[in-house]
């Protein structure tokens, strides 16, 4: 059914298809409307979900935690301080191996408060062991928190996904948006590991040293192996309704001499800027990267790299561009832009690639006074 | 009458809904402050009323902190103010879902610890700053963003939860019964150690009613006995006169919920449920009152 939707109602649609049993969420905004929108869903009977206003995020994530280990499909969604709130049990979730789904609505964080888009709060979590995907429009955020339930609960996985979309910029935007009928696409969840009284076991018991190692390097195994459920996911995904996206979403890329990365609605922003440098005879290319963790194979070779990050890790760089400058031996312009919402306009990105230094890292807007 | 200093500590114009309670409230608690103050605010409408950096409107330092954390912080701040021989006021202002909800751990934290400083949630009955969901202070039946039905859990006793901590001074207030507001902050703040206020801060957006009718809606909060005005220093209850009269008969309960938007179409059950929680409450403050429990 064709509809015009938000990037917020665009995931709370895709959630009430996939009718998780236990839903706890905590409102913040950019994220507010999704919770509100399946809260009305669940009052007006369109969705049967239990649903769990909890006190906080610490508890939002908790209570996920306790329902998924029953084998439960689970769903929640934060933003910024948020997610972070809720760091301990971001990593609680992983480690417990539960295919929880989240959706986090980039914002930047405080202080100053601030509720723009900035990708720094997911990038915090990072090395938590959950899937990270980000998104660039609301069909897209659709499509991917529909994808997100099956590949979490895939038995080669077993990993929560975080599915990002950009606050505001794509969080409350209008857009079309194509819904599907889902049919067998998401099995049922069967959770191998779920709480059974007939065969009593612990769950996270103290580990020691000859023990834990192994259940890291198994949540990096399942990480491995979820490369080829994201492939043959996003291949279904695209026999079945016609969309598919891919761990980055190229745009003149093949024969561009120089390629600018970036993640969210910059990356689609970046399109329109690839248009205007290609009239004026400039061979550039835009590779959105889509799935951050597993993070993807890029093949760069032989091009200049712009970067662009909304985000930053503070002593180091830019994020993504450590990540491509470790995993490509490139030599990246990297560009800090869009912090808390700044805007930044195809025009300005076709001026980071017209102006671009190779290895030289650059903050859009600020000046020698800043 | 008690004196009102004419000093303003909260600047005019500022963000607020028309009809904003809150604002009320927060003018009067720096009227009775003075300029040795330090507000600790974590999330919640009164950040957004501050106005927009490099703005603030008000006149005495605010240290903006995470949703969770504020009495947690007022701690060590006044820990450090004291250590300093300071005796400057630390006051957390904070709405109610940072006070019942996210906040509550660090509440009793510090109140646990003695802390020396004053606790003020402001009580609109929802999350303000998000677009009104619920919160743990919603009260029974009231319809919220995330309550689109009503809200089926009764209203979260915050009061009877710091009173079991014990401090040397918890009172109610509402906006609006500004003076007994007034006096109430000024006791609490020359008494050292934790202090608690919990004031009703009726809100037009959130509870639906129109904006002229700000003052009236906390008049009636009081008058049917739905909230209750009273103090408790050093573990002895007194009800203010408001709440006094509201006791031997108070107004009709509809009076109070029929202005209000956010309570139309509520149960019959849930209105009986109103009413015979704040019977309830009345009874046991009574009670308190006489030395009985
Ligand atoms: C950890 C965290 N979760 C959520 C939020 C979003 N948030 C900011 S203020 C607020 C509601 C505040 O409600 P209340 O304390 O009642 O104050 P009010 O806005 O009603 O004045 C929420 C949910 C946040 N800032 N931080
Ligand atoms: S929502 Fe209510 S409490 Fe918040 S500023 Fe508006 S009137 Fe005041
Ligand atoms: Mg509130």
């Amino acid at each position: 059914m064709l509809t015009i939707a938000t990037g917020n109602k665009a995931v709370a649609a895709a959630v009430k298809q996939v009718s998780p049993e236990v839903i706890a969420a905590y409102p913040i905004t950019p994220q507010t409307e999704i919770v509100e929108q399946i809260a009305e869903y669940v009052t007006n009977g369109e969705l049967k979900s239990q649903y769990i206003p909890v006190e906080s995020e610490h508890s939002a994530m908790a209570a996920c935690i306790g329902a998924s280990i029953t084998g439960a499909r689970t769903f929640t969604a934060t933003s910024s301080h948020g997610l972070l709130y809720m760091h301990e049990m971001v990593n609680w979730a992983a480690g417990g191996r539960l295919p929880i789904v989240m959706a986090n609505v980039n914002r930047a964080l405080g202080p100053g408060w601030n509720i723009w888009a900035e990708h720094t709060d997911s990038m915090q979590e990072r090395d938590t062991g959950w899937l990270q995907v980000y998104v660039s429009t609301v069909q897209e955020a659709y499509d991917t928190t529909l994808m997100a339930f099956r590949i979490a609960e895939h038995h080669e996985v077993l990993l929560p996904v975080m599915v990002n979309l950009d606050g505001f910029s794509l969080s409350h935007i209008n857009q079309s948006l194509e819904t599907v009928e889902l049919g067998d696409f998401i099995p049922p969840l069967r959770l191998p590991h779920a709480i059974d009284v007939k065969n009593p076991r612990g769950y996270g018991p103290l580990t020691g040293p000859e023990e834990y190692f192994k259940f890291r390097w198994d949540i990096e195994r399942s990480m491995r192996d979820s490369v080829k459920v994201i492939e043959s996911t996003e291949k279904d995904f695209s026999q079945r309704f016609g969309r598919s996206y891919g761990f980055t979403d190229d745009y003149q890329c093949e024969d561009a001499d120089v390629v600018i990365v970036s993640m969210g609605t910059i990356g689609k922003e970046a399109e329109v800027a690839i248009d205007l440098l290609r009239k004026e005879g400039i061979r550039a290319g835009s590779m959105r990267i889509r799935w951050f963790r597993p993070f993807p194979k890029l093949d760069l070779s032989g091009r200049d790299v712009v970067v662009i990050d909304r985000d930053y890790s503070f002593g180091y760089g830019g994020i993504l561009a450590e990540a491509v400058r470790s995993t490509c031996r490139a030599e990246p312009y990297s560009v800090i832009a869009g912090l808390g919402g700044q805007e930044v306009t195809y025009d300005d990105i076709a001026g980071f690639i017209q102006g671009r230094r190779p290895g030289e890292e650059y903050w859009f807007g600020v000046t020698p006074d800043v | 009458m008690t004196e009102i200093p004419k000093e303003e500590y909260l600047f005019k114009c500022t963000s607020a809904c028309a009809g904003c309670s809150s604002s009320l409230v927060l003018r009067y608690v720096l009227k009775a402050a003075g300029p040795d103050t330090v507000l600790v605010m974590p999330a919640c409408c009164t950040s957004v009323i501050q106005g927009i950096y490099p703005n603030t409107a008000m006149n005495v330092p605010v240290y903006n902190v995470a949703f969770a954390a504020a009495a947690a912080c007022a701690s060590g701040m006044s820990a450090a103010f004291r250590a300093g021989k300071k005796a400057t006021n630390v006051i957390v202002y904070a709405g109610d879902g940072g006070t019942v909800d996210i906040g509550i751990q660090a509440l009793s934290g510090a109140f646990e610890r003695r802390t020396d400083f004053l606790y003020i949630c402001y009580d609109n009955e929802a999350y303000g700053n998000t677009g009104m969901q619920r919160s743990g202070a919603t009260p029974t039946g009231a319809r919220t963003t995330t309550t689109p039905g009503g809200k089926p859990d009764t209203k979260k006793d915050i009061d009877r939860i710091v009173e079991a901590h014990d401090p040397p001074y918890m009172a109610t207030a509402c906006s609006a019964y500004p003076h007994d507001l007034f006096k109430k902050v000024t006791k609490a703040l020359s008494i050292r150690g934790p202090k608690f206020i919990h004031v009703l801060a009726p809100c037009p957006p959130g509870w639906r009613y129109p904006t002229e009718q700000t003052v009236e809606m906390g008049k009636l909060a009081v008058k049917t006995g739905m909230w209750v005005l009273f103090e408790r220093e050093y573990g002895k209850v007194t009800i203010n006169g408001p709440s006094k009269a509201a006791m031997i008969k108070p107004l009709p309960i509809e009076e109070y919920l029929g202005p209000q938007g956010r309570f139309k179409g509520i149960s019959r059950e849930a209105v009986d449920a109103l009413v015979s929680l704040a019977r309830r409450n009345a009874k046991r403050l009574s009670l308190q009152e006489e030395g009985v429990c």
